[in-house]
């Protein structure tokens, strides 16, 4: 049973945060991170090479985690597996023990590190959800019974400040209708699309999870501008990180604030710390968390 | 049509050298590869110079009707006969089909591609190709008011758009727009919007490889007379123009 769902339909304000597994077999450097960010979470995301570059799969690090007492959410795209892959490896989910699963579309191959690999994009994130739910009520894709099925507690993404947002909220309506129970959203940077997309979400029922990036430094912001796909830093912020004499401090400020913002419109914050882990849990306390 | 491109110079003289060949025979098309300014009698020209000026004899060369049509190739083939029968190579410009057509027609003789297929293109106007359609055997044009998501939504979702559209724009290609964003609004506008569920997986064994029609069995099973000796629909009647 996935603690997350529990701890959600407790009503408990959660915290998610994120880890990266390897590019290679050393995992000190995740373990590190699981240490750092597991005593101060409900749940990890484990990236599926994220960004189309190269990492140790998603799934074995998941297991990782899970072994070192800490609840991950085992994330899968679309880009590197068609549906038998995808299924398959649902099924070894369940069995190493997994139980919350993000079902993403994936970075274009184009971006990555091996441009020239095929984007496999068999499914759509929406298609994957759909049979994600089927097998948790034991049926593969095409409906025959499986011998067992999985128990997931099933998660998507959605992006609460792109514009058109009419075009975004169905397409995240159509994820909840195909199963989605928990969405994790992409960096919030303005609270009032924030709260449109709270407000347009509620009568889903499904539970917003706010995508928290802590802007350490005037370069990642650059970073973010020209090289993260549809994400952009506001003027106002990225003028108070460029001004600010300490920028690390202040973006450990800012998303402190915002933490403190989204108490009251999101089920939940996931903190993506870019690498300074350490401060996780300085934003938690100062947010009253 | 068919969208060709260019092939690496240095590896089709590679190619040539690889067979030790000094005597080349060029091979165009005279339909995509020639609306495409890639295969047509200018460029068979401009390759013919290029190989004379690199040290190649050119025994001739031609353009027939269209280099994909196996009756037709064979026909251009055979007029030319005398100038491939002292080729030690041929260099085909026209796209893959056409190549494996001048292969099967002169199968004692090395041919090789001149051109990359790239994509079955829309001709936006002259000199300026797009691809709309793959061909997927599975059209949703339908449910997408004719707008193919397959084959201009660089990933190619169904259920889009993903999450890196902003502003509306694509992205991967940056500059054009979403077109998941294209889908919908085209649907409203046309009183289509609302309501509209996920789109379901495709079926790729709609697709499976190597594709073949032959509207000739269809015929002969309904018993009706068989077609003539033209070869005209690309089928591989045997007797064709034998």
């Amino acid at each position: 049973m996935s603690r997350l769902r529990e701890a959600l339909a407790r009503g408990e304000f959660v915290v998610t945060g994120e880890v990266a597994p390897p590019r290679g077999t050393d995992m000190s450097g995740m373990r590190g991170a699981v240490e750092t960010l597991g005593p101060h979470c409900h749940a990890l995301n484990v990236t599926d090479n994220q960004g189309a570059t190269l990492h140790l799969s998603s799934l074995a690090a998941s297991r990782v985690v899970l072994d070192m007492g800490v609840e991950p959410i085992f994330q899968q795209t679309c880009r590197d597996r068609n549906r038998l892959a995808l299924q398959s490896d649902l099924l070894a989910a369940h069995t190493l023990g997994l139980r919350n699963f993000l079902a993403v579309t994936g970075d274009d191959p184009r971006g990555g590190d091996h441009p020239e690999a095929k984007g496999v994009f068999d499914l759509d994130s929406t298609q994957l959800l759909e049979i994600a739910r089927g097998m948790n009520e034991g049926r593969d894709m095409h409906g025959r019974e499986l011998t067992g099925a999985t128990d997931f507690y099933l998660g998507a993404a959605v992006f609460p400040e792109a514009e058109p947002w009419d075009v975004q909220l169905d397409r995240a309506l159509r994820k909840v209708e195909s199963g989605a129970e928990f969405f994790q959203t992409q960096a919030v940077f303005d609270m009032d699309k924030f709260a449109r997309a709270a407000e347009d979400l509620r009568p889903s029922g499904v539970k917003l999870i706010a995508g928290i990036l802590l802007l350490k430094s005037p370069r990642v912001i650059k970073f973010i501008n020209e090289r993260l796909a549809g994400l952009m830093v506001p003027e106002h912020i990225s003028a108070r990180i460029e001004a600010a004499e300490d920028p690390l401090a202040e973006s450990i400020a800012l998303a402190t604030e915002q933490v403190r913002e989204l108490r009251d419109l999101a089920h939940g914050v996931h903190i993506m710390p870019l690498g300074v882990d350490e401060a996780v849990p300085r934003i938690l306390e100062g947010a009253g968390l | 049509m068919i969208i060709t491109r260019p092939r690496d110079w240095e590896r089709i003289i590679a190619n040539l050298d690889e067979v030790g060949a000094t005597r080349v025979f060029i091979m165009g098309c005279g339909q995509c590869a020639t609306v495409a300014k890639t295969g047509g009698e200018d460029e068979v020209r401009e390759a013919a110079a290029r190989l004379e000026a690199a040290g190649r004899e050119v025994t001739g060369w031609a353009v027939g009707e269209v280099a994909c049509h196996e009756g037709g190739t064979r026909l251009t083939t055979r007029k030319n006969a005398g100038s491939l029968e002292t080729a030690e190579a041929i260099l085909v410009l026209s796209c893959g089909a056409g190549v494996q057509t001048v292969a099967d027609a002169r199968p004692g003789t090395p041919v090789f591609p001149g051109l990359e297929s790239a994509f079955l293109g829309n001709v936006v106007r002259h000199g300026v190709f797009e691809e709309r359609c793959q061909m997927c055997g599975e059209c949703v044009l339908d449910l997408t008011a004719g707008v193919c998501p397959v084959t201009t939504c660089p990933k190619g979702l169904l259920n889009g758009p993903c999450g890196g559209m902003w502003e509306g724009r694509c992205e991967v290609v940056t500059d054009r727009e979403c077109t998941h964003v294209l889908i919908r609004r085209r649907l409203e506008a046309q009183g289509r919007g609302g309501g509209r569920g996920s789109l379901a997986p495709k079926d790729f064994s709609k697709k499976l490889k190597p594709g073949a029609v032959n509207l000739r069995e269809g015929r002969a099973r309904e018993g009706r007379a068989r077609g003539g000796r033209d070869g005209g629909s690309g089928t591989t009647g045997g007797e064709d123009g034998r």
